[in-house]
């Protein structure tokens, strides 16, 4: 071989995403059915989300409410007229042999979402310049198929249209997206945000937040569009980057074997880590789309966007750039606080009750959230109500740790009643005994040793007990200054206040004995 | 009691049922006795609701008898077309593709007809799934033409129309999609409406063409048309396209005359090779309304000539999509021993439609297809735009428009079944109204010289049900046609 091998590193990755998120509008989209995940097969469904002949569609007016929401949210136009059209297939999921979605009007057009680039996901990165803008495509409604179950054990395929006919919003951005990771991060950043706007719980695993990618490869620099997958039935963050990244590595093999990519739709199987090919642009169906005569067009009224717009919470990009200017916190910090809406007022309640941002900020960051992570939980539910957001998990439990007593926590702290390294121990108690910080360090016993006579006695013991290190010391080995630390903090439990036995310590070592 | 009381008008019938004069059971024995008589010659009915008749009627006698929840359609025999869901009775549109259909909802015009105490006699033949003129397409045999046995009664709502016009019930609920209330009202000598779109909730109407579809009234007479449409008429909130448009009592206004009424007639509705016959009886009758003191004024409707072509793309795309429910996975007839999913589609649906169904579904999904949906679907809207403007322009000039309801009166059995083209053109003078989305009522005007009844269409502005009955019921009250009668007795 004398040409050069072209390394994975001369191609960049293009990635649009489609976003499925179900709102939780509680009813269908077209009927009254509730929309509960999890009921008895066919036990939600009324004649029209069953596709009987001559029923009717009527739209759920809070699923065109929730997807304004999300429209205003993204910064993107709402039509003031949009409508609905029917998307024609046959499949056995599909009771009326269409489905009602949104085509040549959808409610939300253009937009934007930020997230964090790449570099800034590294905490110290710099302020300026740490967020990248994908732009939205658009955003409509749709109703959701049943689901076909297959292998019931007597060789037959059953259809359970329970979930036929729940809303979903598609959420479509532009190809922006140029790795896996920038793909995950705009997906956490969107589940982040239709949370905090309250239309979708964001559960990938029970599907009511699914993702479809379409992606392409292209010589890096160069600005065209090449032949894109799609890729079908991504469920988690994690298959999102492993679907993402084993295409982006067959694209290149195809490429580099002289090959062409073939636009197809490719199903990711997380099993295997592999995609296999569903069907090929020629195989692709003709939907014949068209207007759906059966619903009038939807109106948006100046009115009531404004009502909307009004009523929305302060969202994710705000709040993080408010952190940033008013606690003086970093890019990093103040995206990982924002994280959640609890988490946020979990944040800002600490400070209220006297926490420095800076301290509450760490703490939280390094203490809290290890130890909710390691048990799987979360802050959820404000400090007003229990649960006002539901986070989709139902078994994670709440944080004991009130923001009130962290706060108490860290003014101990700075009273010097506690050392920072007590304060971890207390704090530990705290979080699994929801117990004050107080009743903690005062049923431990851990009050920190502050008293000159008290220590001097101690560092007095110390030197005596060490007269070969006193004279190394002495003759410039600097460096056992930690040894006489150590042997102080040993003789007192670790419960001597370390800047006081350092004072001390310094002025005892360099002092000649009495 | 007389033995004729099958003869009764809706507003004949509630006069006597109010003073106790007649019992609600009397008249349905006495309809079901003409039944009797006359449907093995006619076959109007698909279905018949002997049982729950029987126990409306007896409920509806004791709301007569305390005199509480009395309304005008209490205790009336009426007949639903089979495109009319009916809880617990089976609703086939005359289709073998809904066999064992039994629907577990009412229609919501049904829904008020039994609120208001009407006794449902049964349901009628029609055109299979409402694609016909001359209900010879239904799955389960054709019906007959009272006034000639050997001739279609029209279609699709033909089984309505021949029932009432046989007076196999008092009145009857029909669909109109491009004349399938009002081409059959014609040919059976009856009065026929299709109200303006959105007037009447379609929520139970088994769906042909969504945007066109319109349940209405076929009755014996214009004031029971008008009593009819109050029943029905209103917003409901399942019906998305149905309008919140207030209305006062459509048989108020009846018979404030026609005096300086301006009656517009489109030179683009009497063409050469009509029917003769039928071009004298409506000019006659535009010329009674003139002596009535109506104005008439000729007016132009341009775009008259592409009203079919535009209904076969338009009907046809929608159709295709709202029969795509019926694939044999859910109700209706499935295949016997699919090999896979597709041989259960294929199957099931070849087995159960109609060739006229499928010639629709086919040019529908044509219609709509990638590549073609510019040319055909999306063009055929602005030409619809363009009918629909044609009658907002004539409306500036006059009240109501007065045609001729269809260019022939009923032809024989099979005489049209070979050219589909010649069978569309049956709706020619229809079709337009429903592009448009107004409303428009057909009654009789005459007969031809084989005594065959000829329809008298009057269209009005959107919304303006009042003045085209106005405009009827002063042409009705003007002559005396609907005084002659089918000669059934006895029957052949």
């Amino acid at each position: 071989m004398t040409t050069t091998i072209p390394t994975r590193t001369s191609y960049e990755t293009v990635i649009g995403l489609e976003v499925h998120a179900q709102l939780l509008t509680g009813s269908k989209m077209f009927c009254g059915c509730a929309a509960a995940f999890g009921a008895a097969p066919n036990t939600q469904v009324c004649p029209i989300c069953l596709g009987m002949p001559g029923v009717l569609p009527v739209v759920n007016k809070r699923a065109v409410e929730f997807a304004i929401r999300l429209g205003l949210a993204m910064h993107a136009r709402i039509a003031a007229s949009s409508r609905f059209a029917r998307k024609n297939y046959f499949y056995p999921d599909l009771p009326k042999g269409y489905q009602i979605s949104q085509y040549e009007l959808p409610l939300c057009e253009g937009g934007w979402l930020d997230i964090a680039r790449e570099a800034t996901i590294e905490r110290h990165a710099r302020v300026e310049g740490w967020s990248k803008r994908i732009r939205l495509t658009r955003a409509h409604l749709e109703e959701d198929a049943g689901k076909n179950l297959h292998d019931m054990g007597n060789g037959a395929s059953h259809v359970d249209l329970n979930r036929a006919g729940t809303p979903l919003l598609e959420i479509v951005s532009e190809p922006d997206l140029r790795s896996s990771d920038e793909a995950v991060a705009y997906l956490k950043a969107l589940r982040e945000l239709v949370v905090y706007l309250g239309i979708c719980d964001g559960n990938m695993e029970e599907g009511s937040f699914r993702c479809d990618a379409n992606v392409s490869i292209r010589p890096r620099g160069s600005e065209r569009f090449e032949t894109r997958v799609e890729l079908k039935n991504i469920n988690s963050f994690r298959y999102v980057k492993r679907a993402i990244e084993y295409e982006v590595e067959r694209q290149i093999g195809v490429v580099e074997g002289g090959g062409r990519i073939v636009q197809e739709t490719r199903l990711f199987d997380p099993q295997r880590g592999v995609s296999v090919a569903m069907r090929s642009k020629e195989a692709a169906h003709d939907y014949r789309y068209f207007p759906d005569p059966d619903l009038v067009p939807i109106a948006a009224p100046e009115a009531w966007i404004a009502e909307i717009r009004a009523a929305l919470p302060e969202l994710p990009e705000a709040k993080r750039a408010r952190f940033v200017s008013e606690y003086g916190i970093l890019p990093y910090d103040a995206t990982v606080l924002t994280g959640s809406q609890a988490l946020a007022d979990y944040f800002e309640a600490a400070i209220r009750h006297g926490a420095s941002p800076k301290t509450a900020a760490n703490w939280i960051m390094s203490e809290l959230l290890a130890l909710l992570n390691a048990e799987g939980a979360e802050i959820a539910g404000r400090e007003d109500s229990a649960r006002s957001i539901d986070t989709g998990r139902p078994e994670s439990a709440l944080c004991r740790v009130t923001p009130k007593a962290l706060a108490a926590l860290f003014a101990l702290v700075e009273a010097g009643t506690i050392s920072g390294k007590m304060a971890k121990t207390v704090f530990e108690e705290m979080y699994k005994t929801g117990a004050e910080p107080n009743a903690v360090v005062a049923a431990k016993g851990l009050v920190q040793v502050s008293d000159v006579d008290a220590l001097v006695a101690v560092i007095d013991q110390v030197i005596a007990d060490s007269p070969k290190e006193l004279a190394q010391y002495r003759s410039g080995k600097d460096k056992l200054f930690g040894f006489f630390v150590g042997q102080v903090m040993k003789r007192t439990e670790g419960k001597a206040n370390p800047g006081k036995v350092n004072e001390l310590l310094k002025a005892r070592l360099s002092a000649p004995i009495a | 009691m007389t033995t004729d009381l099958w003869k009764l008008t809706i507003h004949e019938a509630h006069a006597l049922l109010k003073t106790r004069s007649l019992s609600a059971r009397e008249l349905l024995d006495a309809v079901e006795a003409r039944v009797a008589a006359v449907e093995g010659t006619i076959h109007a009915y698909l279905t018949f609701c002997r049982e729950d008749a029987r126990a409306q009627a007896d409920a509806a006698d004791r709301r007569l008898r305390s005199g509480e929840g009395v309304t005008p359609l209490t205790g009336i025999p009426i007949a639903l077309k089979d495109n009319l869901c009916t809880t617990g009775v089976k609703t086939t549109c005359a289709s073998k593709i809904l066999e064992g259909f039994v629907p577990p909802y009412d229609a919501t015009v049904v829904e008020r007809l039994r609120a208001q105490g009407a006794v449902f006699v049964g349901k009628t033949n029609m055109d299979e799934f409402a694609m016909g003129s001359s209900t010879e397409n239904s799955a389960f045999g054709g019906t007959k033409n009272p006034w000639d046995r050997a001739r279609i009664p029209g279609g699709s709502s033909g089984g309505s129309a021949a029932a009432v016009a046989a007076d196999e019930c008092v009145a009857a609920l029909g669909s109109d999609t491009g004349g399938s209330i009002r081409q059959p009202a014609a040919c059976c000598g009856i009065v026929g409406l299709k109200p303006t779109y959105g007037r009447v909730s379609r929520y139970g109407l088994v769906a042909f063409a969504s945007s066109l579809d319109q349940i209405g009234p076929l009755t014996k007479d214009v004031t029971d048309c008008a009593w009819m449409l109050n029943a029905i008429a209103g917003h409901d909130a399942s019906d998305s396209t149905s309008a919140d448009v207030p209305y006062s009592d459509f048989a108020a206004g009846l018979g404030r005359g026609v005096r300086g009424l301006r009656v517009g007639v489109p030179k683009e509705y009497f063409i050469p090779g009509m029917d003769r016959s039928v071009e004298e009886a409506v000019r006659a009758a535009i010329a009674a309304l003139e002596r009535e003191g109506a104005v008439p004024v000729e007016v132009s409707l341009p775009h008259t000539e592409y009203a079919v072509a535009v209904y076969y793309l338009l009907a046809t795309a929608e159709a295709s999509s709202n029969l795509a429910r019926y694939d044999g996975i859910r109700y209706g007839h499935r295949a016997k021993d699919p090999a896979d999913l597709f041989d259960l589609y294929a199957r099931s649906r070849a087995e159960g439609f109609g060739p006229e169904v499928k010639r629709r579904i086919m040019l529908g999904t044509y219609a709509l297809s990638s590549g073609y949906y510019d040319a055909y679907y999306a063009k055929a809207q602005r030409v619809r735009t363009l009918i629909a403007e044609d009658f907002r322009r004539a409306f500036e000039q006059v009240d109501v428009i007065a045609t001729p309801t269809a260019p022939t009166p009923a032809f024989r059995f099979g005489e049209k079944t070979q050219d589909p083209l010649q069978m569309y053109l049956s709706d020619i003078f229809t079709i337009s109204v429903n592009l448009a989305g107004v409303p428009a009522l057909s009654m009789p005007c005459g007969f031809s010289p084989e005594g065959l009844p000829i329809g008298l269409q009057f269209i009005g502005k959107t919304f303006d049900e009042e003045t085209v009955l106005r405009a009827a019921f002063a042409y009705e009250r003007a002559t005396s046609w609907r005084t002659t009668k089918p000669d059934l007795n006895p029957p052949l």
